[in-house]
């Protein structure tokens, strides 16, 4: 069984984002950029379940600037097989990704499909529910557990007020949650192979894939500031200031 | 212009979020709601009486009860031609089937609103909303979720909207849709307080907590001040609560009135789910913690001491 892993360079979660003076985007010159953390755990599962010898190739995807490449090889370095880069700058909006990801997808004839469920940098959470509808296949999102059964892959989801459990037949699509696993560091022997690893490159056109965006960013601004900061001496004063300053008990 | 909005129903009542996402979308014109899955007539009711709601539209079927995205996407894609705009609440189900309905339709789903600037024009967060971003659609159809947290719920009583079964042809599409997945089990987490995402009072605890046990030191604060209990990633990640109560980014995003913080540093992550709220207050036994830039009102100290300080205090009001 293959496994696909599409992958994106974001912003480090660590880096504390500011908005450009032109109010176009975000400042990302000089910014520590990484794998989307929710895509390392998409690394993860499929290097697991090839571990477990239920997959037994791993294709890494990644769609963006030529720099998406360093992501590929980190991912390589974790354990995947082979990897696509499909250069396109800006970074497409979810729907053309998952145009792109699709006719990959359509070559390279997975079995199950494993994203993150968000990236951190758009937070659009839309890539693999997108993918899922063009491919026509199920979808499990969210996932906390993935467990592969004959024809069917079970995967329990994080949901308001709790988990649920869904079987899906394969072919299938699956986001990943915070807790479906603690993604590895690569060792340094495995990043040096990483680097003889198969990296194919691509753009949209080869794939026939129009990716103009369908939304237009009027606007990047900074959200209102909080007025915060202030102490309370006591957890008498705390109380009484929550009731006759801010009146809210 | 007509819009179409998902909602959700629990024991013939409609979910809160459901009803900010009414709200949101009754800015742009008349708003049409669908109810999927069995035993509507409750829900259908209460969802008639909701203020600004023109339009009831039931879709009884077994293959809706679980909200599995596959038919309900393909059930709003059926029904989309109708309309101007498809919009959810962005809650666990309203972000499963959405974007997967938008891609049917060849649309870019709008994700997370918080506001809205005309018909085809949203505000929304990025970056853990260390940016909001101003979009403009050039879709036809604008589908979209709705950050509840950014709009007061329509009011439940006020509308007298009428009630009729969605097309047979739209159940067929959801039916046909429903072939390759299925629901097989609930693990609910089963909790008498108010919902995380709809209640006045959050109460976090993060992985200064400790223990789980020591969560129980939350819960008469938060019986006495109507409180959700709410945490950080870390302390579901440590396993002292379930995943449904992580506020953040990733999480829950909520707003309530007053959230108090106990035990949590303030990462961006965390603040991005919390931070629109009214007055917020941090119980942080570190000074420098970042939480304390957001807090109304800080209070450096033991945990340990100040939350049964707490819980006595109140005890005395
Ligand atoms: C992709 C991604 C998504 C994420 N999404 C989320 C999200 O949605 N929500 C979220 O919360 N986090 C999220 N995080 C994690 C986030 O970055 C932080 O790691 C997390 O919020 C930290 O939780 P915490 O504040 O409880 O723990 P810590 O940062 O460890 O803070 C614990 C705090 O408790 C205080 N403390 C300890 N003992 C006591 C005591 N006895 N009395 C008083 N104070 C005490 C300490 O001073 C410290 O400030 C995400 C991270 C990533 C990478």
């Amino acid at each position: 069984m293959k496994i696909l892993v599409p992958v994106k360079r974001v912003v480090d979660y660590n880096v504390q984002v500011r908005v450009r003076a032109d109010q176009q985007g975000v400042e990302t010159t000089g910014v520590k950029m990484s794998m989307n953390p929710f895509d390392e755990i998409a690394v993860e599962e499929a290097v697991r379940l090839k571990e477990k010898g239920v997959a037994t190739e791993i294709v890494v995807l990644s769609i963006g600037p030529a720099q998406a490449q360093d992501t590929l090889r980190t991912a390589l370095a974790m354990g995947a097989d082979r990897a696509v880069l499909i250069t396109a700058e800006p970074n497409p909006e979810p729907l053309a990704v998952a145009k792109l990801i699709k006719a990959v997808a359509e070559k390279e004839g997975p079995s199950i499909i494993i994203l993150g469920k968000q990236a951190i940098d758009d937070d659009m959470n839309a890539t693999s529910q997108s993918l899922a509808a063009l491919l026509d296949w199920p979808q499990g999102t969210f996932a906390s557990k993935v467990e592969v059964k004959g024809e069917e892959v079970e995967v329990t989801r994080e949901i308001d007020g709790g988990l649920e459990t869904v079987a899906l037949k394969l072919p299938a699509i699956i986001s990943t949650d915070l807790r479906l696993n603690e993604p590895r560091y690569a060792a340094l022997p495995n990043i040096m192979k990483a680097r003889k690893k198969p990296l194919e490159t691509l753009t949209p056109a080869d794939l026939s894939v129009d990716v103009t965006p369908r939304l237009e960013t009027l606007k990047v601004a900074e959200p209102a500031k909080r007025q915060g900061g202030k102490k309370v001496g006591s957890v008498a004063e705390l109380v009484e200031k929550l009731k006759t300053e801010a009146r809210v008990i | 212009m007509t819009a179409l909005v998902f909602i959700e129903h629990e024991n013939g009542a409609i979910r809160q979020p459901s009803r900010s996402a009414i709200a949101a979308l009754a800015k742009l014109g008349d708003v049409h709601v669908l109810l999927a899955g069995t035993d509507l007539s409750a829900a259908a009711t209460a969802a008639a009486s909701i203020a600004g709601v023109a339009k009831v539209l039931t879709a009884e079927d077994a293959v809706l009860a679980d909200n599995l995205a596959e038919p309900l996407a393909a059930l709003l894609t059926a029904l989309a031609g109708d309309y101007s705009h498809v919009a959810a609440a962005a809650t666990a189900a309203g972000k499963n089937a959405l974007p997967r309905a938008a891609a049917l339709l060849d649309a870019q789903v709008i994700s997370d609103i918080v506001g809205v600037e005309g018909a085809d024009t949203f505000i929304r967060p990025i970056y853990a909303g260390n940016a909001l971003a101003t979009v403009k659609s050039k879709d036809p159809v604008r589908v979209l979720t709705v950050r509840a947290a950014a709009f007061p719920p329509a009011e439940p009583t006020g509308g007298s909207a009428s009630t009729e079964a969605a097309p047979a042809a739209a159940l067929d599409a959801a039916k046909a849709a429903a072939a390759k997945s299925r629901h097989v089990s609930y693990e609910i987490h089963k909790s008498e307080r108010p919902e995380l995402s709809a209640a006045r009072v959050v109460v976090s605890g993060g992985r200064g907590m400790a223990a789980s046990e020591n969560f129980k030191l939350l819960e008469p604060i938060a019986d006495k001040l109507g409180a959700a209990i709410g945490a950080s990633r870390a302390a579901v990640d440590s396993g002292f609560v379930p995943n449904d109560r992580q506020v953040g980014q990733t999480g829950t995003i909520v707003a309530p009135e007053l959230y108090i913080a106990i035990g949590i540093s303030g990462a961006i992550q965390h603040l991005a789910g919390m931070k629109d709220s009214k007055v917020i207050v941090a119980i942080n036994k570190d000074e420098e913690a970042p939480i304390f830039q957001v807090a109304d009102y800080g209070l450096v100290a033991d945990l340990f001491k100040a939350v049964p300080e707490l819980d006595a205090e109140l005890a005395k009001a």
